[in-house]
């Protein structure tokens, strides 16, 4: 492999402009993603942090500027290199009717494998692992439209982990769950990162993003204006200022986190201070 | 922990999931097939019996039997099951890549085309142009492919949303029918009858001339979907999570689209727009075979089937030669409805 342009960063983005139609998104963006730890985008909606997201995992590309993948500009790697250095969990995917569990994992194998080499006794270790870690091994023959809705987001976990890469963005994974399934999403993630691998994510829920990330990426109208772990970056001030929320941010009785409470119009009882 | 994974096939460096059930099912079909076929060979104005039938078909038959099979009935079943084949496999190919059920050649247009073109051709040359010459086959094979296209790139915006391909090809089918119905207004009453007769559908009076063209044509897009369509797999997820698999989506699809089109109009330029089978002939595959989207080899196996057995269903057993496209309809459409009652009372139990 080639020297790595970013010191030990493997994924990461010089002065990209990012586009639809004649609408610029992102505008001469710079970043880097620290490996080893979870990183999260966060921002109001319509920020571009998807778009970023999707624009780093090469499903757009930019006008200008380059996205690198472990020093190589990633508009010039393989589509299938680029599968197997990289996981990749998108907001909609599609599961067709009446799919196992263990076909859908099996599929994350796909960029190891050919037209002649479907099936290896490679591939099928590394499909149980991923079962495995991801705790649905008990469920790999139940199809996946019967299960519930965390159940599925752990089952898609699972197909990227398969990719057999240790670099994963996935985009907004605790959407549409009930906030005990996202916990239960967002701790298998945790594990993942414990295990070794660098997570880049987009979320919604900014308490969740604070609780479990290293590193947030706050974007405000297609630019990053913060970045940095959650006890630095997060103040009342920024929340303010990028998403127009007026809020107390306190300390958090379960972690060693910052705590975001909103204030809203009503239901106020204490005074702001 | 492997127990609960799929057991593979593994040659040297080569590798396959064994999926039994689908190896198993299929083989039935291509049996099944290759049985009515032969019964399909058998029956006649006399009849032939079938081993017999099957000798000759190996070469090893008499020589009376030889000229009444291979240059009278062989022609005519053999574009059955090509015809047949081809349909079923860019049926299951459409609604692959629409992700819907309701994407064949028919609804998106290429039947209509290819109908358009050829009646055109019919009735602007006073009869000149008849079913069997090879001018009729290509117009309509051109047709096709030319609607086909259009509905793809009308269709495109921003990648292939499978609605929007339906919708177009819904509104393309439309106009392609209203110009064939006006085409045959304005014209001669014998071009009518004429064209008509192809309209329907049938495999009356081929020629070896034609197989071996079908033949060849379709040989070569099987081959080339057939290593194509590993691609496809990923695909079924969703275009995002396709690119992040590593397949390169738009140009998987155009080839299958392309293939599939091509499939759709030799089918038709070779045996009139038979309807139908490219339709039910995946989904019902499908459902026999248990698999969540539409099996390629498999709805080409049962495809060829059901033209076939149609075909022989239409000849004796009902009077007046009624054309084969009829009798598709009339077969597929009540057998893929007890497939989803079926299906439908399962789940309440």
């Amino acid at each position: 492999m080639t020297a790595l342009r970013n010191d030990a960063a493997r994924l990461g983005a010089e002065g990209v402009t990012v586009g639809y139609a004649d609408r610029v998104v992102l505008d001469n963006l710079d970043v880097t993603i620290p490996t080893g730890v979870i990183t999260t985008v966060i921002g109001p909606n319509g920020c571009g942090k998807s778009t970023l997201l999707r624009t780093l995992s090469r499903l757009l590309k930019p006008r200008q500027g380059t996205v690198l993948l472990d020093g190589h500009d990633i508009a010039r790697l393989k589509t299938k290199d680029v599968a197997k250095r990289m996981g990749l969990l998108p907001q909609t995917p599609i599961a067709p009717e009446g799919l196992t569990v263990a076909d859908l994992v099996a599929r994350g194998r796909h960029p190891h494998q050919s037209w002649v080499r479907q099936w290896s006794s490679d591939d099928a270790d590394v499909v149980a692992k991923a079962l495995h870690m991801t705790g649905v091994a008990d469920l790999a023959h139940r199809p996946v439209d019967s299960l519930s809705g965390g159940q599925r987001q752990r089952v898609w976990i699972s197909m990227t982990l398969a990719q057999g890469t240790d670099l994963l963005l996935l985009d907004e994974p605790t959407t549409y769950l009930d906030l005990a399934h996202a916990i239960d999403v967002i701790d298998l993630v945790d594990d993942l990162h414990e295990g070794g691998c660098t997570i880049v994510m987009v979320l919604h829920d900014l308490n969740l993003a604070v609780r479990y990330s290293d590193n947030l990426i706050v974007m405000k109208s297609g630019s990053i204006v913060a970045q940095g772990h959650p006890s630095e970056v997060i103040t009342s001030e920024l929340l303010l200022d990028t998403f127009g929320l007026q809020a107390k941010v306190i300390d958090d009785p379960v972690s060693e986190r910052p705590l975001i409470v909103p204030i809203g119009r009503t239901h106020v009882a204490v005074t702001k201070s | 922990m492997s127990t609960q994974m799929h057991p593979g096939v593994r040659v040297g460096n080569w590798s396959w999931v064994w999926r039994p059930r689908i190896v198993l099912v299929t083989t039935i079909l291509a049996a099944l097939t290759f049985l009515v076929f032969c019964v399909s060979i058998s029956v006649g104005d006399f009849t032939i019996d079938l081993p017999s039938v099957i000798r000759t078909i190996f070469g090893q038959g008499e020589r009376v039997d030889e000229f009444v099979i291979m240059d009278l009935r062989m022609p005519r079943a053999l574009v059955g099951l090509i015809v047949g084949a081809a349909l079923g496999i860019s049926g299951a190919l459409t609604q692959s890549i629409a992700r819907n059920p309701l994407a064949s050649p028919d609804v998106l247009g290429i039947t209509g085309g290819a109908s358009a073109t050829a009646v055109f051709l019919v009735t602007a040359t006073g009869g000149a142009v008849v079913t069997g010459t090879i001018g009729l086959p290509a117009a309509a094979l051109t047709g096709g492919l030319l609607t086909g296209l259009l509905v793809y790139f009308l269709a495109w915006r921003r990648g292939i949303d499978g609605f929007r391909l339906i919708l177009i090809g819904v509104a393309v089918s439309a106009v392609m029918q209203a110009l064939t119905t006006w085409l045959l207004v304005l014209a001669d009453i014998r071009d009518v009858a004429r064209a008509q007769a192809w309209l329907v559908g049938s495999l009356d009076s081929r020629s070896w001339g034609e197989v071996w063209t079908t033949l060849w044509v379709t040989v070569a897009l099987i081959a080339v979907v057939l290593v194509t369509a590993f691609q496809l797999q990923p695909m079924h997820f969703g275009d995002d999570v396709a690119a992040g698999l590593g397949v390169r989506y738009s140009a998987v699809r155009a080839v299958l689209l392309l293939c599939a089109v091509l499939l759709a109009g030799v089918a038709v330029s070779a045996a009139g727009p038979v309807p139908f089978v490219a339709l039910v002939a995946p989904q019902i595959t499908m459902r026999l075979l248990r698999t969540p989207v539409p099996p390629l080899i498999a709805s080409g196996l049962f495809g060829a089937l059901l033209l076939i057995g149609s075909d022989l269903i239409a000849r004796p057993v009902l009077p007046n030669d009624l054309p084969v496209g009829i009798v598709t309809a009339i077969i597929g459409g009540p057998f893929l409805v007890y497939l989803l009652v079926r299906a439908n009372l399962k789940r309440a139990a």
